[in-house]
């Protein structure tokens, strides 16, 4: 009896050890509890509806051994989110939904202590490029005309946006510094509500992501004039891009999911092996297309050095606001 | 009459019997989600979120749409018989809902609420089919001053009531006000009031841990100081024929208040900014104040209880609206559906209901039955309801303590949460010692995130002229009707005084 145990234990082993190739890291960690799931923006903007995305994507497929579990944790522009990642008590199932707050506030509020070059990369899934909108009933159709309109209106022109020193705020600081422009900005808390204001023409343009614009524009209400992105988008062809008019400037905001600081290798190999899957997905790569997201998959060290990178332009971008 | 046989298309889409299935189930679930203290739609959606992707878009919203739905109708459950509000949308149900449940007419309360829920409910799905596309645009006209004219309004219809202490009213006003601004000011992009710098209000003061805190709490300890624990709060037997009784009475003396909540309701819900609380803490502000009797308002007045929640049900079907056809969210769940289009494929906007019509009118279609199906689950669940207070109050106050705390907890996962329910609990039980009005405070909290940055708005975009209130076609009217209802009684005082003077 005991022997037969042995010789099935050593068997068990044996067969283990025999079956154990190369993605072995990968394999030999497992979330152990539902994997906490933080959003760093609230309910219903882009971060929430690709963390919502994927978390369906991982569910339908039956991805993951425990469940990811969504939490907005948008307080204090994402604020709330970075020190809750940055104190996670279980960094191992402690994962962020970014966007580009995830930069800005760390800078516009050093008090947290945040370093976000701690934090662990995991995927990128996407970055999700600007582009500036007029309403039809303007009549600009060009982005010329529309520098020239707002020069006319001398600090008149009304644009809305999602607060001072969030994403649309400093393209639209970066436009209007090069092209010595006097604009009325307007913070609205979500890019949904300006783009309802722009319909309304309670504002007269936008800087917005294209998915939340989408709607607008394919009813024939929005008109894009400039795009933010390094190239001409697909979605887009015949709007040219601020790089074309000459100034060396491209923004988007990151689409990535990040790990706690701290977080064990193994932890973020599987979670990397996770979420890769669902980025070669069928349903991921729909998604990319339909909400005009570029991709730029990187690899762990890359996404170190774009986050440096990042860090430091978004430093001096916030340095020229204030 | 397209839209006729639109509507029929939808309306049988709405009955196939997987759709059918999905709505039944769907408003049982919202209905015990509802009636959660601390989860509210907004969870419930949430959380059953991922389901939808096994069965098509067309059915996936319409199970969402009847949990919605059913938790519209659920909210009113708790509030009713323990007075801790099911969701933020139910909170106004509590202040008549509760003292009727203390009078032994808990049946009373509950049937108003499920039949004022179907009147709204009906009534805004009536207009949603309608004139969609024209509310729509009336609905864009909506910019920022219009909407604080609006909050102007709600505010008015609360001071100006009359009655009520004034002074005390406007102090509760202001406190819930600045309880309101703590967290993220939107305006200026920089954290504010971060009370001795604890992180949890970094994310500001959620208004349902101050209702659960207020009502949940605070009214646990009132009831247990009245009382000392000695009274079982009951109407021991229910039968078929007194809830026939109870319907007759609900119509007789909730049609009114059914009637301002329904259609004031839908209007706020149709605002993008709004959603359905508002809706129902304005619906009964303007109740009381039409009322020929306000004085029965807070102390158990059916009119009181069918105001909140059918205009919670109508609110809840307007929101759809600029969802549908703006892809704006007019409440929290309904960003969360939006979200779900999205994965699901659709773009929420203006082609909406060109591109996928049959997707919109089979929606439309199972309003109408989810409806039906939401009124009779939720009054064949009455007598359960019922049951629960028969219990004494020595099982019943320990019983709140722990479904606050828990529900309190589960909707935002955060101890912070949990220390601000306890002590609000316990303001909350000084304040209504001294006599100060709570229903402000909550509505301020509510309104003052909408009030605040709408009024800051427009003042950037008039340069700081306030005449931007007035000189706008919408809301002008909207600020003096305000103006005239803050200064009512002030002038009412005034007229006495001389009629004193001359006598």
């Amino acid at each position: 009896m005991k022997l037969s145990k042995r010789l099935f234990l050593g068997l068990a082993v044996g067969s283990t050890l025999a079956t154990l190739p190369m993605s072995a890291l990968a394999q030999d960690w497992e979330p152990t509890r539902p994997v906490d799931f933080t959003i760093m923006a609230g309910s219903g903007g882009g971060a929430d509806q690709i963390a919502r995305f994927v978390q369906s994507v991982v569910e339908a497929n039956d991805m993951t051994n425990r469940p990811l579990i969504p939490t907005n944790r948008g307080g204090g522009s994402g604020a709330e989110a970075l020190l809750h990642l940055k104190d996670a008590r279980d960094p191992d199932h402690t994962l962020m939904v970014t966007l580009n707050s995830f930069y800005t506030t760390p800078i516009r509020q050093e008090g947290l202590g945040v370093d976000v070059e701690q934090f662990t990369p995991i995927t990128m899934m996407g970055v999700d490029p600007f582009v500036l909108w007029v309403h039809k009933d303007s009549g600009i159709t060009t982005f010329e005309q529309y520098i020239e309109t707002v020069r006319e209106m001398n600090g008149e022109y009304v644009m809305g946006g999602t607060g001072s020193g969030q994403e649309d705020s400093i393209v639209i600081a970066y436009m209007s510094g090069a092209y010595d422009l006097d604009i009325k900005y307007i913070p609205y808390d979500g890019g949904g509500a300006v783009a309802k204001d722009l319909a309304g023409q309670q504002i007269m343009a936008t800087v917005n992501n294209p998915a939340e614009a989408k709607g607008f524009y394919e009813a024939g209400d929005f008109v894009p004039l400039l795009a933010f992105s390094d190239e001409r988008m697909d979605a887009y062809p015949d709007v040219p891009t601020l790089k074309e008019k000459g100034h060396d400037f491209s923004y988007y905001n990151q689409r990535a999911i990040v790990g706690a600081p701290g977080m064990s290798d193994q932890a973020a190999a599987y979670y990397r092996d996770l979420f890769g899957k669902v980025y070669e997905g069928d349903d991921w790569q729909t998604y990319l297309v339909s909400e005009s997201l570029s991709p730029l998959p990187m690899d762990e060290a890359e996404t170190r050095a774009y986050w440096a990178t990042q860090v430091e332009n978004h430093r001096k971008l916030l340095s020229e606001i204030d | 009459m397209e839209v006729l046989s639109f509507l029929a298309s939808g309306v049988l889409t709405a009955l196939e019997p997987i759709n059918l299935g999905l709505i039944l189930i769907g408003v049982t679930v919202g209905l015990f989600i509802g009636a959660m203290p601390g989860l509210g739609s907004v969870n419930g959606v949430a959380i059953l979120l991922p389901i939808t992707f096994l069965v098509p878009p067309a059915s996936a919203i319409i199970f969402l749409a009847a949990i919605y739905y059913g938790a519209m109708y659920g909210g009113a459950i708790s509030s009713v018989t323990l007075g801790i509000p099911g969701a933020s949308t139910a909170v106004a149900t509590t202040f008549d809902g509760r003292p009727l449940a203390l009078q032994g007419r808990a049946s009373l309360a509950l049937v108003t609420a499920a039949l004022a829920s179907f009147v709204g409910g009906t009534v805004a799905t009536v207009f949603f089919s309608l004139f969609a596309p024209l509310l729509a645009t009336v609905a864009l006209n909506f910019g920022p001053p219009e909407i604080f004219a609006l909050m102007l309004l709600a505010f008015a219809t609360f001071v100006g009531l009359g009655g009520d202490d004034i002074p005390k009213t406007i102090f509760s006003i202001c406190f819930g006000l600045v309880l309101a601004t703590v967290g993220f000011d939107t305006i200026s992009g920089e954290p504010r009031l971060v009370l001795f710098d604890i992180q949890g209000f970094l994310r500001g003061i959620g208004f349902i841990v101050l209702a659960i805190g207020v009502y949940g709490i605070g009214e646990m300890l009132w009831t247990i100081e009245q009382t000392r624990g000695e009274i079982t709060t009951t109407n021991p037997k229910m039968t078929v024929k007194g809830l026939a009784s109870d319907a007759k009475e609900a119509v007789r003396r909730g049609w009114k208040g059914t009637w301002i909540g329904s259609l004031l309701g839908f209007f706020v819900g149709v605002l993008p900014a709004a959603g359905a609380t508002p809706g129902s803490l304005m619906s009964y502000g303007v109740a009381k104040m039409v009322s020929k009797t306000p004085e029965e308002y807070g102390h158990g007045s059916p009119d009181g209880v069918a105001a909140p929640e059918a205009a919670n049900n109508s609110a809840s079907t307007g929101s759809m609206l600029p969802m549908l056809t703006l892809g704006i969210p007019g409440s929290p769940t309904t960003a969360i559906l939006l979200g779900g289009m999205v994965i699901w494929g659709l773009t929420p906007g203006p082609r909406l209901f060109i591109d996928e019509s049959e997707f919109v009118w089979g929606l439309i279609g199972s309003f109408y039955i989810s409806n039906l199906a939401a009124v009779l689950i939720n009054l064949a669940f009455i007598p359960l309801f019922v049951w629960m207070l028969r219990m004494p109050f020595t099982i019943l106050a320990p019983l709140i303590f722990v479904l606050s705390i828990v529900g309190g907890f589960a909707a935002s996962r955060s101890m912070h949460d949990l220390w601000l329910i306890v002590i609000f609990g316990l303001g909350a039980f000084f304040m209504r010692k001294f006599d100060y009005p709570l229903a402000p405070a909550v509505l301020a909290i509510v309104l003052g995130p909408i009030a605040e940055p709408t009024l800051r708005q427009s003042l950037l975009l008039s340069s700081g002229d306030p005449a931007i209130f007035f000189t706008r076609p919408i809301a002008g009217p909207i600020t003096v009707i305000a103006i005239i209802l803050i200064l009512l009684p002030a002038i009412k005082l005034l007229r006495r005084k001389g009629r004193v003077a001359t006598s």
